[in-house]
C-alpha cells in the first residue's frame, strides 16, 4: 500500500542541479537509507518527497496516488526532523496532539492516539513538560511521536540522530530499528553515517551529486559495490585503493602490477580487461593482515597503529605514497617506523577500471 | 599581601563602576525629578534663583491645569490614537516581516534598508504636502489622520522589529508546522506569534512610546479636536507666556501613564521563549 515511486525527478537552484533524475522504487514497509556525503542531494530528495521543495521535473506516485504536486499535509507523510522542530511554547502531548487537532480530529481519539504512541515511545510521564525541560533524547523521542500519531504512510527522517552524543545515537538507533519492527510502516532515513545506513536499513541508497550511485541491502553494497565511490563510502576504515596496471591474464586467474613493483595474481576472470589496462585494486582492512616482510605481497613502514581493543588499525605506508589501513587483532603490537609486510586476501579484493566501475563480473551480476 | 592589595584593587573599582552608573542613571533621570518637583511649586518658587530644592509642596498647579483645559480629552485622544496607530502597525508589519523573514529574496536587504531609510528623512520637509494631502481628503485634526500617519511612521521600525524576532524561529518548525497540515494563517497564529510573544510585546510597547510621545506631527495636524497629550503641553508654554510650575504639571500627567504602561510591561520584554525548540 505504501509503495513510493520515484520517476526521473529533478531539481534545480537556477541554474545548479541538485537532483540529476532520480529514479526509484521503495516497497511497502521497507526501511530505507538515503546515504552519501554532504551536498550529495540526500536531504534535497527527501524534502522533495515530503513536499518542502518543488520539484522541477518528474513524479513522486505513493500508493498509486500522484503526489507530485500536492501540499506537504495532503501527502500522508510524517516527518522528523534533524532539529526536532518541536512547537517551544506546546507541551509534549500538544506538540503530538498538533496534527490531529488541526485535521478536526475528534478529542478521544487524539487522547487515545497520543497515550498510545507516549506508551511506545516510554513518554507517558513527559506529556506535560514543555520541549525546553527535556533532554535531547527525549526530544527526539517527542519528534518520532508527532509523526506516529498521525499514522502516515510513510516516515521520513531527515538525519534525526546528528544532534545526539555518541551514546545516545546508538541507543535511539536500537530504538529506531524496535519501532520500524513495531509500527511495520515504509520509513525513509536520510544520513551521512555509514554506519546508521549498513545497521537501519533494510536497503540503502548511496548518493553522490545529485545521482544515486547503488541501491542495494547493506551486504550487498560491502561485498559488491558497483563502483569506487560506492567501494570507498561503505566499511570503516576506509577501503584502500592502489593504482596498478594489468600485465596478464589466464583462465580465471589476473595479474597486475602495482607501481612498487609487486606482481599480484588475482582470482578474476580476465574476460573484459585488456592487457596494459590502468585499474585500481581496492581492498579493506579487514581483508588484508600483517606478516612478515619476506612472505607478503607488499613491505611497508608501519606508521601509527591505532588500538581500540576489540581491533587494531595498523597504518602502513608503502610505496608511491598510499598508506594501507589494516585491521590487526586487538593484541597486535606494532613499532612505529617498523618495516612490516602487507598480505592480501585476494579472493576478496576489488579491481576498478580507469572510471571507476567495478570490474568484478560477480558486483554488475547484482547491481 | 599581593593577593589583598588586588581583591581591594577589585572592591574599589566595582564602586567606582557603580558610582559612574548610578551617576549617567541620575543624570539621565534628573529632568523628569526636575520636571515632576516643579510641577509641586507654586511659579514663584519655579523661578526661583537659585531654584529651591525644599519647599511646600502644592497641588494648585494641577487644579489649575485640571480647570483650564479637558486632560481626559487630550488622553484619550493620545489613548485612542497610539492604540490605533500599534494595531494598524502591527497588522501591516507582520505580514510583511513574515515575507521578509522565511520568503527572503536577493532584494530583501535593501528593501529594510531602504525603508529604515525612510526615518532619516526630516519630517518638516514633507510637512507641507502632507498637510496639503490632509486638508484636501479631510483628515486635518481628525484622529484617523493621525493614526495614518503614526502607523507610517513607526511602520518601517516595526517592521524591522519584527523581521529580526522571525529570522530568529528556525524554519525547521514552520516546515513541521506544514508538515502537520497547517495553512498559513494558522502557521502565524499558532505558533509564529506565540513563539515570538516577548518580541512582539516589546515592539507594541515601542509603538505605544513613540505614539504617545510624538509632537512634530500632533502639532501640525490637529487643533482642539484630534489634539493629543502632546499638544496640550504646547498650549502652556505660548499664549500667555511661560509658565513652568504649569507647564510641568501638564508634562506629569502626559508623561505618567506611558510610564507605568511601561514599567508593568516591563515583564513583557524579556524573550527567550523559543528556547528548547531546537538543538
Amino acid at each position: 500500500m505504501a509503495e513510493l515511486k520515484i520517476n526521473a525527478l529533478r531539481k534545480s537552484y537556477g541554474d545548479i542541479e541538485i537532483l540529476k533524475g532520480i529514479d526509484l522504487h521503495i516497497r511497502d514497509h521497507e526501511f530505507v537509507v538515503f546515504v552519501g556525503p554532504s551536498g550529495c542531494g540526500k536531504s534535497t530528495l527527501l524534502r522533495s518527497i515530503a513536499g518542502l521543495e518543488e520539484v522541477t521535473s518528474g513524479q513522486i506516485v505513493l500508493g498509486g496516488r500522484d503526489i507530485t504536486g500536492l501540499k506537504p499535509a495532503e501527502r500522508d507523510l510524517a516527518m522528523v526532523f534533524q532539529s526536532y522542530a518541536l512547537y517551544p511554547h506546546m507541551n509534549v502531548r500538544k506538540n503530538m496532539s498538533f496534527a490531529l487537532e488541526l485535521a478536526g480530529v475528534d478529542k478521544a481519539t487524539i487522547e487515545a492516539k497520543v497515550k498510545d504512541a507516549a506508551r511506545i515511545l516510554e513518554l507517558t510521564h513527559l506529556l506535560d513538560r514543555k520541549p525546553k525541560d527535556l533532554s535531547g533524547g527525549q526530544r527526539q523521542r517527542v519528534a518520532i511521536g508527532r509523526a506516529i500519531v498521525r499514522h502516515p504512510q510513510v516516515f521520513l527522517f531527515d538525519e534525526p540522530l546528528s544532534n545526539l552524543d555518541a551514546a545516545l545515537r546508538v541507543q535511539m538507533r536500537l530504538e529506531l530499528a524496535r519501532l520500524h519492527h513495531e509500527l511495520n510502516a515504509t520509513m525513509i532515513y536520510v544520513t551521512h553515517d555509514q554506519v546508521e545506513a549498513m545497521t537501519l536499513a533494510d536497503r540503502v541508497v548511496v548518493m553522490n551529486q545529485g545521482r544515486i550511485e547503488q541501491v542495494g541491502t547493506p551486504l550487498e553494497l560491502y561485498h559488491h559495490p558497483v563502483n569506487q565511490f560506492v567501494a570507498g563510502f561503505i566499511g570503516t576504515p576506509k577501503m584502500a585503493f592502489i593504482p596498478a596496471r594489468v600485465i596478464g591474464g589466464q583462465g580465471h586467474e589476473l595479474t597486475i602490477q602495482l607501481p612498487s613493483g609487486e606482481h599480484l595474481t588475482l582470482p578474476r576472470s580476465p574476460d573484459s580487461i585488456h592487457v596494459g589496462a590502468e585499474v585500481t585494486l581496492g581492498i579493506r582492512p579487514e581483508h588484508m593482515r600483517i606478516v612478515s616482510p619476506e612472505n607478503a605481497n607488499l613491505t611497508g613502514q608501519l606508521d601509527v597503529t591505532e588500538h581500540l581493543g576489540s581491533d587494531t588499525y595498523c597504518h602502513v605506508n608503502i610505496d608511491g605514497g598510499h598508506t594501507l589501513t589494516v585491521r590487526q587483532g586487538g593484541d597486535y603490537e606494532g613499532r612505529f617506523g617498523e618495516i612490516v609486510g602487507v598480505d592480501f586476501d585476494l579472493s576478496r579484493a576489488h579491481l576498478f577500471d580507469s572510471e571507476g566501475n567495478a570490474l568484478d563480473s560477480v558486483t554488475r551480476q547484482a547491481a | 599581601m599581593i593577593a589583598l592589595s588586588q581583591k581591594q584593587r577589585r572592591v574599589f573599582s566595582q564602586i567606582a563602576l557603580t558610582a559612574a552608573a548610578w551617576s549617567v542613571a541620575f543624570i539621565i533621570f534628573f529632568p523628569i525629578l526636575w520636571m515632576v518637583l516643579t510641577s509641586f511649586k507654586t511659579e514663584l518658587e519655579a523661578f526661583a534663583t537659585p531654584p529651591s530644592l525644599f519647599f511646600s509642596p502644592t497641588l494648585e498647579n494641577y487644579q489649575e491645569v485640571f480647570g483650564r483645559s479637558d486632560y481626559m480629552h487630550y488622553a484619550w485622544n493620545s489613548v485612542v490614537i497610539s492604540m490605533g496607530a500599534t494595531l494598524l502597525g502591527m497588522l501591516l508589519a507582520v505580514p510583511a516581516a513574515y515575507a521578509m523573514a522565511f520568503y527572503e529574496t536577493k532584494r530583501t536587504q535593501s528593501t529594510l534598508l531602504w525603508m529604515l531609510s525612510t526615518k532619516m528623512l526630516p519630517p518638516v520637509g514633507v510637512l507641507v504636502p502632507i498637510y496639503l494631502l490632509f486638508k484636501e481628503s479631510g483628515l486635518l485634526d481628525t484622529r484617523t489622520g493621525l493614526i495614518l500617519i503614526y502607523t507610517l511612521i513607526n511602520l518601517p521600525i516595526m517592521v524591522w522589529m519584527i523581521y529580526t524576532y522571525f529570522k530568529e524561529i528556525p524554519k525547521d518548525i514552520l516546515e513541521a508546522c506544514r508538515m502537520d497540515g497547517a495553512t498559513l494563517g494558522q502557521e502565524i497564529s499558532r505558533v509564529l506569534l506565540p513563539m515570538c510573544k516577548g518580541g512582539l510585546a516589546s515592539t507594541v510597547l515601542l509603538s505605544l512610546i513613540l505614539c504617545w510621545n510624538e509632537a512634530f506631527w500632533s502639532l501640525n495636524l490637529t487643533a482642539a479636536n484630534a489634539a493629543p497629550l502632546t499638544a496640550l503641553i504646547a498650549s502652556y508654554s505660548s499664549p500667555e507666556g511661560l509658565f513652568w510650575a504649569k507647564l510641568s504639571a501638564v508634562s506629569t500627567l502626559a508623561c505618567a501613564p506611558i510610564l507605568i504602561f511601561g514599567w508593568i510591561s516591563q515583564k513583557q520584554l524579556v524573550r527567550g521563549l523559543s528556547f528548547g525548540a531546537v538543538k
